[in-house]
């Protein structure tokens, strides 16, 4: 690496050659950057350090989990501090139940969350707090099944996987208005 | 008093005009100060100790006077269920100017601050560009860099005023999710060009290296214009509590897009729709439909002295001094009240980059002694007026804690005790 970076700096210093790599697409008349010290990578390269998970089910990882298979992680790995049936406790929120229209609402995961992806997503990245990351993509497949079966989403013994995933309907799908481009 | 130094009243109950901040007329008004408050120290002058002894030689890294050891963050306690979460706040009431101290930044963590060593942070660019690249730390502090004073400010700030009782609290507790530095840094622009962003993107997603991996979607719009990877923050290394070794720097909008940490962007089509920009940061109306993506910070001003829990001891002239800002451009107008409302005069906003960033502003004013309630109005480059609460109360739906950019009303009691009011 250091040496690499070396050489292009005293590259750029002499002013020999230019390192950046012209662009195709979006800037195509943009000059070229006078320094390009990214090294290439490759998606394989990154398949099991980007953990984004897109609506549409992009990203989703093999495996798959019902509800039936999630309420033992559940009541392992989350139940402590969201409640044996995900009505929440003192300093961590409910996960399901509730409403946007009540007084005051009550927003959750089956009453408010828009796209199923997100709870798979978020509960990989994020949870349990004190130990994110640890659970294994089936569990997190199980768990996810758990807590949509909780709120009435899924059936006890739907599968839920990279294909079935980005299908399930969430009750406030519609609930949302993209102002992004105002 | 003779003509000459009769302050030149503007608006109801005491305001005077700007013009006496710039040295015109001081002189009558200094001394109705003078008159009603300073002199208790009259006596003979003695050499004090500090100056009959050599004091404590240089040292390494600085810190503040013992004696300023109350101006410190609003930090909240440890959380029990969500470890290393939660906020501190600035203390704007302890503050003047328009930069805030590195120590003094704002900080909301969604599961603490990570130790990152510089050497092993890897930030990577992939998804809809041509090549995928991955940088060190080292060697992004080789590219040409910008910089820029900018105001952040979390989407939650002020939300304290949100609900039905005005809180007795100070203007940190509320308003404190907000602060102001230079940052510097690399333009993301200069990295998505090096990676070769396809006709087929529309969005980045931005994520953080902490342990929940905190994720916020932004349009490419705006990620090829103003938006930078931050390595210095007034000229040092970024805090850790702000990112360490490096953040997304996204101007005017709501702080929670300036992903700390940052180690991943990837180019996509379409948003994540990530947690914290569905369940969380997004704003419920009163029909029970929520906006989302509501990026920029409204036209927003407080005044942070006199502020809630100051206490006047004395009658006469006090500067009425505090801070606007607006994610839509400039400040162009920040104008005072001292009776609720009913009539306002135009304060004076110090000269400075105005351009996403905090403005000071300043106005005399004559504390007759009666109640009063004082209140700010900014309007920025963009002719947004900053509403009163009521009118942002029915906008959004009860329960909405975000964007809350209402016009703050502090009261002054007959005994000088400043207190937050819904008025
Ligand atoms: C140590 C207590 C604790 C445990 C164990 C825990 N959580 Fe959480 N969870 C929290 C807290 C606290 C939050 C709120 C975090 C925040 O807002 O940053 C949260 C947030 C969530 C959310 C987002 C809720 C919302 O409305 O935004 C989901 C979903 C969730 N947890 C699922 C789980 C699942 C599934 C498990 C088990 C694998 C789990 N949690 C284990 C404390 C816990």
């Amino acid at each position: 690496m250091f040496m690499r970076k070396s050489v292009s700096m005293l590259v750029i210093a002499a002013g020999v050659v230019t390192l950046g790599v012209a662009s195709i697409g979006f800037a195509a008349d943009a000059p070229a950057n006078p320094v390009a010290l990214g090294s290439p990578i490759t998606e394989a390269q990154l398949a099991d350090w980007d953990l984004i998970v897109a609506p549409d089910g992009h990203n989703l990882p093999e495996g798959n989990g019902t509800a039936a298979q999630g309420q033992a992680v559940y009541q392992q790995k989350c139940a402590a501090c969201h409640g044996a049936g995900g009505e929440g406790a003192s300093g961590s929120p409910a996960l399901v139940g509730g409403s946007v229209s009540t007084t005051p609402p009550l927003l959750t995961v089956g009453s408010y969350w828009p796209y199923a992806s997100t709870l798979f997503d978020y509960v990989r990245r994020a949870m349990p707090p004190t130990a994110p990351k640890s659970l294994s993509n089936t569990e997190v497949y199980q768990v996810t099944a758990y807590v949509l079966h909780l709120h009435g989403v899924i059936a006890e013994n739907f599968v839920l996987d990279k294909n079935t995933l980005p299908a399930v309907q969430m009750p406030n799908r519609e609930g949302f208005i993209d102002v992004s481009a105002n | 008093m003779d003509t000459k130094n009769n302050p030149e009243y503007v608006a109801g109950n005491g305001l005077i005009h700007r013009r006496h901040l710039l040295g015109l007329g001081l002189a009558g008004i200094g001394s109705m100060a003078a008159g009603s408050a300073l002199g208790a120290d009259a006596g003979m002058l003695s050499i004090p100790a500090w100056s009959k002894a050599p004091g404590n030689g240089p040292s390494e890294y600085g810190a503040p006077s013992p004696f300023a050891a109350n101006v410190k963050r609003l930090a909240g306690g440890p959380s029990a269920t969500a470890p290393g979460s939660g906020v501190s706040r600035t203390p704007l009431h302890l503050l003047r100017g328009t930069i805030t101290p590195n120590s003094l930044h704002f900080e909301r963590h969604h599961s603490g601050v990570p130790a990152i060593d510089p050497a092993q942070h890897r930030f990577v660019i992939h998804g809809l560009v041509r090549q995928a690249l991955s940088f060190s730390y080292e060697d992004l502090l080789a590219y040409p860099m910008v910089s820029q004073i900018y105001f952040l400010e979390c989407s939650g700030n002020s939300g304290a005023n949100t609900v039905a009782t005005a809180g007795d609290t100070n203007a940190a507790a509320i308003h404190g999710l907000l602060s102001c530095a230079e940052w510097t840094g690399v333009r993301l622009s200069t990295l998505l060009a090096e990676a070769g962003v396809t006709d087929a993107a529309a969005w980045i997603t931005a994520t953080g290296a902490d342990a929940a991996s905190m994720g916020r979607s932004i349009p490419l719009s705006k990620a090829l214009d103003d938006v930078m990877i931050a390595l210095y923050q007034n000229g040092e290394p970024i805090r850790p509590e702000q990112g360490y070794p490096m953040r997304l720097f996204v101007p005017g909008w709501e702080g929670n897009v300036s992903v700390k940490w940052l180690t991943q962007i990837k180019v996509t089509d379409a948003p994540a729709h990530f947690r914290d920009e569905t369940s969380k940061y997004t704003d419920l109306l009163p029909d029970g439909k929520s906006l989302q993506f509501t990026y920029p910070m409204g036209v927003k001003s407080v005044i942070t002295s006199p502020s809630g829990q100051m206490k006047l001891l004395r009658q006469g002239i006090h500067e009425i001094t505090g801070v606007a800002w607006t994610g839509h451009g400039a400040i162009r107008r920040v104008e005072i009240s001292a009776d609720g409302g009913r009539t306002w005069a135009d304060a004076h906003i110090e000269a400075g980059q105005q351009h996403l960033a905090l403005a000071r502003f300043r106005l005399p004013w004559q504390w007759s002694g009666a109640p009063a309630i004082l209140q700010s109005r900014a309007t920025d480059s963009s002719n947004n007026v900053q509403p009163g609460r009521d009118s942002w109360m029915a906008a959004y739906n009860s329960a909405n804690r975000y964007h809350y950019n209402a016009i703050q009303s502090w009261s002054v009691s007959a005994q000088g005790d400043v207190k937050n009011v819904y008025a």
